[in-house]
């Protein structure tokens, strides 16, 4: 299969005293028609690695190959071939939806009628509509028919459903969805699991300028040594129940304290462990409060990863 | 259509769609150009005003007094009172001169004037011209024509040159400096540079645009100010229609070239606004927009006349008030700063070419 993008020892350091390295070392490759996922915490190099590959920023160090050309001898074609939505570009207010696609295709030598990209982010009946009539969604879904317009073969998205309530969300996942139905590639960051896990042919985990885990979202789940986890907290404290005498319980993979008192289990098994479980809590004299099971997340790999929680890890 | 069509279009859109700014561009030159050209009006003056000391006896005199001499100058307005409330009607100005009949003195009158009050020399004039012919009832005075009260000479035509310099150095920094600054914060640069769009295409976009604007402002500017009193001022440019239009290029270009490099780096609204109202502000101060820069003193005037807006302005007032062709562009002003090197083509040709030439090495588009 072909590579759409290939990054080898790819590095980006702003020059600051001392200075920030915000990308150190990162190593990936995108086959033709997958969607692939940036996913990481806020400040994780996720953007700037994303910039590089998109030809607006340089890199410090190492290769950047995209569908198969690089960026300081083949701009022009490769600006032809990409589509980009980045993280806040607000368009010109005054300007109608229709014109404001209508002067994107303008730049592209190819590339798709205004009125079907608008249309491929069902945004026919504004057409007409001013910019700064639109809802956050709206905008988003606009920002993405620009980048549909000039038909890319590669469509990179910046975060692009931060900020956005769940139905429309579940709109742009469509569209993305449906570009990838065409055998097109994307590569998008996120820092949303659920959407890397729903959306995502693949994912890199990315903390602080490093890929720290790379593979279907299945696999890094798998790597866990177990898909299920089990929350729960006590009613009161108990000081013998700790991770480690948690670990000894049968099929239990792994144990962690969660900040609320309570732990999260990862096991392999639910139906046996939940009896030994229950059984290793009443011969410590522990009150069960709460307890739930689920299946593990993406979220529980990048705890299990980094020792941190997601959303607080900046 | 073309890239460059498209985004021409797209800025005429915008802007036609924003009515506060077709106010602030178009609207308020006008409005100001009306106000100010109504308020300094040049008119002949209606009135001097005199008063002559009498007393009881004296009255009877003093009458024929004003009969005699309101019959040689119709403007004179007399009033008889005594010397005390003459005096104190000078003091607060509702007369302007006091007279008081003396056949001791030499004149046969004594005056009193009050020099802080430009009406006082007016009236002195009058009453020392009057005195003068009843001594020598045979002394002739000269004729005076009216020469000042025609087009080119008036207030109103000062102004409007005036007027098109400032609208040409707000458009360039605000029509050019402003929105790209806006577009940068918006991130919207970055999001054209992320298509094939030609960075070149971008720029003559602005320009095309600009020029637009420009002679739809000019053209009303100088349209409203041609019509008859009492919608216009019948303003008429007695010069080179073609040296104007090579004047508003020059002008329009060069202060373009300055927009463009306060825009190169800066990456707040609030920043450009700084350096673009430490560029204009002085400007609309020394440049002779509302007054000459005459009035400054000489050793300022070297720095003055290097300025971009008061080269505009003075390639404008000659071409448009005092009938110059091409040696417009050439015009060194007087004085000790003569020289071409103080002419609006190199003024404004250095300031223009120090924007783009430092724009090319400076700009960012993130």
């Amino acid at each position: 299969m072909s590579l759409a993008i290939r990054v080898a020892g790819l590095t980006k350091t702003y020059p600051a005293n001392p200075p920030v390295e915000a990308v150190r070392g990162v190593d990936l490759e995108v086959k033709t028609g997958e969607c692939f996922g940036l996913l990481g915490p806020n400040g994780a190099g996720k953007t700037t690695t994303l910039e590089i590959l998109e030809g607006l920023l340089e890199p410090t160090g190492g290769e950047v190959e995209v569908l198969g050309g690089r960026w300081d001898k083949n701009e022009r074609d490769l600006r032809e071939r990409i589509g980009i939505s980045l993280q806040e570009t607000r368009l010109s207010d005054k300007l109608n939806v229709g014109e404001t696609v209508a002067l994107f295709r303008s730049f592209y030598k190819k590339g798709i009628p205004a009125e079907e990209a608008i249309a491929r982010v069902s945004l026919q009946e504004k057409v007409r509509a001013f910019v700064d009539k639109l809802s956050g969604g709206q905008k988003q879904r606009l920002a993405i028919a620009c980048a549909l317009v000039g038909d890319p073969d590669l469509l990179f998205l910046d975060e692009p459903t931060t900020g956005l309530d769940p139905q429309s969300r579940r709109q742009l996942w469509d569209v993305i969805r449906e570009f990838k139905a065409r055998g097109r590639t994307v590569l998008l960051t996120t820092h949303y699991m659920d959407e890397a896990e729903k959306l995502c042919d693949r994912v890199a985990i990315i903390d602080h300028g490093k890929v720290i885990a790379l593979g279907t979202p299945n696999e890094l789940i798998l790597q866990l040594g177990g898909e299920h986890v089990i929350d729960f907290t006590l009613d009161g404290s108990a000081a013998h129940v700790t991770p480690e005498v948690l670990q000894s319980v049968k099929s239990v993979r792994s144990a962690r304290p969660t900040p609320d008192g309570g732990f999260t289990l990862t096991v392999s098994d639910p139906p046996a462990a939940l009896p030994a479980l229950l059984e290793l809590l009443r011969t410590q004299g522990a009150k069960l409060a709460g307890l739930t099971t689920r299946h593990a997340t993406l979220e529980d790999v990048f705890v299990n990863l980094t020792g941190r929680q997601l959303r607080d890890a900046d | 259509m073309s890239p460059l069509s498209q985004l021409v279009l797209s800025r005429i859109r915008e802007f036609l769609r924003e009515p506060a700014a077709i106010f602030w561009v178009y609207g308020f030159p006008l409005v100001l150009a009306f106000i100010l050209g109504t308020a300094f009006r040049n008119r002949p003056v209606e009135s001097i005003k005199i008063d002559v000391v009498v007393t009881d006896e004296t009255r009877a005199e003093g009458e024929k007094l004003v009969a005699r001499w309101k019959e040689k100058d119709p403007r004179l307005k007399v009033e008889l009172n005594s010397e005390a409330d003459a005096l104190d009607r000078l003091r607060t100005a509702k007369t302007s001169l006091v007279v008081t009949p003396d056949p001791a003195a030499s004149a046969r009158y004594r005056t009193v004037a009050d020099d802080n009050q430009p009406g006082s020399v007016l009236a002195k004039a009058a009453a020392d011209v009057l005195i003068l012919r009843e001594a020598n009832p045979d002394a002739k005075v000269p004729e005076a024509t009216q020469a000042v009260d025609q087009s080119g000479g008036r207030y109103i035509d000062f102004l409007v040159p005036g007027l098109i310099g400032t609208n040409l150095m707000g458009g360039g920094l605000f029509g050019v400096g402003f929105l790209i600054v806006d577009m940068r914060v918006r991130k919207l640069l970055k999001r054209y540079l992320a298509t094939p769009m030609r960075k070149s295409d971008f720029m003559l976009s602005i320009a095309l645009s600009r020029l637009l604007f420009t002679l739809i402002e000019i053209a009303l500017l100088l349209g409203v100010a041609h019509l008859p009193a009492p919608v216009g001022f019948g303003l008429t440019v007695h010069g080179n229609w073609l040296v104007l239009g090579l004047l508003v290029l020059l002008g329009g270009g060069c202060f373009a070239g300055v927009g463009l490099l306060i825009a190169s780096r800066v990456r707040t609204l609030e920043t450009a606004s700084g350096f673009m109202n430490a560029f204009m502000l002085p400007q609309w101060l020394v440049s002779g927009v509302f007054f000459s820069s005459d009035t400054f003193p000489a050793w300022l005037q070297p720095l003055i006349q290097l300025l971009p807006l008061t080269a505009l302005n003075n390639g404008l007032r000659a071409v448009v008030n005092d009938g110059a062709g091409f040696e417009a562009l050439l015009l060194a002003p007087g004085g000790h700063w003569t020289g071409v090197f103080f002419s609006p083509l190199v003024v404004l040709g250095a300031w223009g070419g120090v924007g783009f030439f430092g724009a090319i090495k400076l700009f960012k588009w993130r």
